[in-house]
Parts: C-alpha cells; sequence; structure tokens
C-alpha cells in the first residue's frame, strides 16, 4: 500500500517536480528528495523545533506536515536565508557575533523562526523574543547568545532598510 | 519516527469529505495536524486512509452574526489570534489563543482539530466550555448542532459519531464591557497547562450580573465551575468573596499522572479559580503572578 503522488513545491525560489510517497513529512521530503540538510530533525513529534521552515511566509514544523500538503506552496528553508554563496543574511552574522550557536543542531529552526517573527515585530523587547523563540530547544547556549543575536538582528535589518 | 503507510485523500468540497467519510473503513480527518501529526510519527494511531481537510473550501473565516462569533472549524489559530473582531469582541478567546502551542503550531492548528483532539488542558476546549459555544456537525443525512457541554464523551473522545465532520463553531458573545481573564500554569512557556482556569465577569453597578469560570487540565475535559458561579453572581467581586468561592473547586475529580497528583490538580484549581476571578475583576493588576507572559 505505497500510494504516491506527484508534487510540485518551491523551495528557496527552485521549483521542483518529484513523486514522492504519501506518508512522507515535508521535513524528510526535504532532506533526502531534495538533498537540503539544513533543515534538522530532532524530535520527530513536534517539539523541538529544529525542523522549522517557512511555508508560504509562516513558520511552520516541516515533522508535522506531510510533503504532498506542501503541493503548490512556497517553501523556504535555512539554505534560502542567505542572498547569495559568498554573502551571509544580518540576522545568521548577528548569530556568528553573538555566539548565537555552539553545536549548531537547533540553529536552522532558530533562524527561520526569527525571520518570520523580527518581519512582523522588527522592534522587539527581550521578553518577546524569548516567547518567540519558546518553540526551539537549544542545549548548548542557555539561549542567552541567541537572545543577543536576535536583538542584535533586529538593529542590523533596521539599519539596511534605512 | 515515520508516519505508517495510509492512503490519502484531499478532497475539495465538504460533500466530497463527508463522503469518504461514510465509505471508508478505518479514516482519520488531517486539520492542522499539530496533534495527529505527532500521533502519526509515533504510531499511536493507525489509519488506512488519511482524509486531509485543507483544500476543502468553505470550512474556515470568522465572522459575527446573530450576537455570536460563527468560526469556520479549518481557522487556523494564527488567524484568531491576529483577529481585530475576536480581540474587540470575545477577549476570553485572545488571551487564551496566546497560551496555545508556539508561533509555528498556532500558523497550523486550527479550531476544529483542537476542539475534536479533546485535549483536556487544551485552551480553545476551555474557551468553547467557558461561552456556551455550539458545535456544527456535517454528516451523510445534513447537518446537526451540538452544545458544547455535550460535546466532551470522555478522554480526548468528542460525541460526533465516525461519519461526522465538524464544520463550524458558534461562540455567543457576551455584552460589550464584559472582563475575561485566562490564566494557566505550566513547566515552560507554550507546554501544555498542568491546570488552567478561564473566567468571564460581567459587573454592573458593582456588581457581579453574571459569572463563568471554566476549569482545564484537572478532569477529562474542562468543566464549570458552577458552585462558584451562582456563589459569586449578585455580589460585589473581591479577594475575599473568591477565594472562599473557590474552595469548592477542591471537589473537582481530578485526574493524576506523571505531571502532578490528584490533589496536586485541585489545588491548583482553587488557586487558578481565585487568581482568574481575581484578574478579571481588576483585582490583581500588581499581583506577582500576574504578569505579561
Amino acid at each position: 500500500m505505497t500510494d504516491k503522488r506527484t508534487i510540485t513545491v518551491t523551495v528557496n525560489g527552485a521549483s521542483h517536480t518529484k513523486e514522492v510517497p504519501v506518508r512522507i513529512t515535508l521535513a524528510d521530503f526535504i532532506r533526502y528528495e531534495l538533498g537540503l540538510t539544513g533543515t534538522h530533525l530532532g524530535c520527530e513529534h513536534g517539539v523541538c523545533g529544529a525542523c522549522t521552515i517557512l511555508l508560504d511566509g509562516q513558520s511552520a514544523r516541516s515533522c508535522l506536515m506531510l510533503a504532498v500538503q506542501a503541493d503548490g506552496r512556497d517553501v523556504l528553508t535555512v539554505e534560502g536565508i542567505a542572498p547569495g554563496p559568498d554573502t551571509l543574511h544580518p540576522l545568521q552574522e548577528a548569530f556568528r557575533d553573538n555566539h548565537g550557536l555552539q553545536c549548531g543542531f537547533c540553529t536552522p529552526g532558530m533562524l527561520t523562526t526569527l525571520l518570520e517573527f523580527l518581519r512582523d515585530n522588527p522592534d522587539p523587547t527581550e521578553q518577546e523574543v524569548r516567547v518567540a523563540i519558546s518553540g526551539n530547544l537549544c542545549r548548548c547556549t542557555g539561549y542567552q547568545g541567541i537572545v543577543l543575536a536576535a536583538l542584535d538582528a533586529a538593529k542590523r535589518m533596521k539599519a539596511a532598510r534605512a | 519516527m515515520k508516519p505508517p503507510a495510509f492512503q490519502y485523500h484531499d478532497p475539495k468540497t465538504l460533500a466530497e469529505a463527508v463522503g469518504l467519510l461514510s465509505t471508508l473503513d478505518n479514516a482519520k480527518l488531517l486539520a492542522g495536524g499539530q496533534s495527529l501529526m505527532p500521533m502519526l510519527n509515533m504510531r499511536f494511531v493507525l489509519p488506512d486512509h488519511v482524509i486531509d481537510l485543507n483544500r476543502v473550501e468553505g470550512l474556515s473565516g470568522i465572522k459575527e452574526s446573530g450576537g455570536a462569533l460563527e468560526i469556520g472549524a479549518m481557522t487556523r489559530q494564527r488567524d484568531l489570534e491576529f483577529s481585530d473582531l475576536v480581540k474587540a469582541k470575545c477577549p476570553l478567546l485572545h488571551l487564551a489563543i496566546m497560551h496555545i502551542g508556539h508561533r509555528q503550531t498556532r500558523n497550523r492548528g486550527t479550531i476544529g482539530g483542537s476542539l475534536c483532539h479533546l485535549d483536556p488542558a487544551a485552551e480553545l476546549v476551555s474557551v468553547a466550555m467557558a461561552h456556551d459555544a455550539t458545535v456544527t456537525v456535517a454528516g451523510p443525512n445534513g447537518t446537526r448542532e451540538i452544545a458544547f457541554a455535550d460535546f466532551p464523551a470522555g478522554y480526548l473522545t468528542p460525541a460526533i459519531e465516525l461519519n461526522e465532520i465538524v464544520t463550524t463553531i458558534r461562540i455567543p458573545l457576551w455584552p460589550a464591557g464584559h472582563k475575561a481573564a485566562f490564566i494557566e500554569f505550566a513547566r515552560r512557556h507554550g507546554d501544555f497547562a498542568i491546570v488552567s482556569a478561564a473566567a468571564l465577569l460581567q459587573i454592573d453597578n458593582g456588581k457581579i450580573a453574571r459569572a463563568s469560570l471554566t476549569v482545564g487540565g484537572v478532569a477529562v475535559a474542562p468543566v464549570r465551575a458552577a458552585e462558584v458561579e451562582n456563589a459569586i453572581t449578585g455580589q460585589a467581586p473581591s479577594s475575599e468573596l473568591f477565594a472562599k468561592a473557590c474552595e469548592s473547586c477542591r471537589s473537582f475529580e481530578a485526574m493524576a499522572d506523571i505531571h502532578a497528583s490528584a490533589e496536586y490538580r485541585q489545588h491548583l484549581a482553587a488557586v487558578l479559580s481565585r487568581r482568574a476571578l481575581e484578574k478579571a475583576a481588576g483585582l490583581a493588576d500588581n499581583a506577582p503572578w500576574n504578569r505579561a507572559h
């Protein structure tokens, strides 16, 4: 009973048409069918936040969606955040400069989550940042560097817009 | 942790969805997926068919009609969170939404999915109970309405037939100027509440004209504290009144699990009920527990 479907999904601006088993998650589609292993899988039941992607600009846990549900939709993964191969996004620069990561496992989910958050709330308080990343588990940093990075990124992104 | 094999169906109309649900054996409806997908990944459920409601037309939307909010079952929690209509007319729903999971899950999770999953601690279930909501379901023989007091049939079990789909939630509105508070006790922000309390108060000329108090996370489904509601109606709101009345919450039938004993849940039921009423009545503005989260 391997039901399959052909789907077309835009990922980081590129359109992909693939035949996939209907039961595979969007996360596994991104990692195994497209080879984009930047999206990490920690818990596979919607608790750790590492697999967060943007679906039509809104954050979602890619382990809690079927790949077939993304048919016709636009997905952004961590690989699509930087403006070019040699340039980092200000959010990524802020993570690098503020020790916003150590092992890097949670980082893709943190970046996608914060990308949506800072778009909707460009001038957040520390408390708002902490609530925004409350669905993303980090076991290295104690979150301090991540919070600092998010606040710093807000400043950098504001300066970039000015 | 991968979902088991199943056949996938994505109907475009409600009639098509009802038809599939009526004819397929061992089928599960997929709404926002924030409960069903983990259950599939962990193989707690093994459906032969998954019927995805995400492409069904006309199941989402928020509108005011005849003194009530009518909310489509597939309306995302995110859309409720950012709805000016909800914020202005149904403050309890707005307050409760902010406690549901995280932004990533609210972007996908739906009100109908939450009500049908019927987690004992689910915020939307408490709001529906507090507001005496009505649930409309569609089946092969047409639609019917269920009063929310009759909706929970047991733990994680709504009182709907296997071939019925929840289509609309109708939330009767309280008069403009009524007070609302939603508080919960959880280990971490966004976790399932161990116990939650939802309070609605209508205060006229310094007296409580109408009260609604709902406690979630204690019994298999949220319960209305009718004894407290009766005790405080007609009285002038005060911390002493609320503290005395809420003692009756200690006699609720309570679940025990790895997170808390039954006795602890009963204790929290009394404390959080008092705090929710105090907060709604504006008596707790300086309380240490009453910070913006």
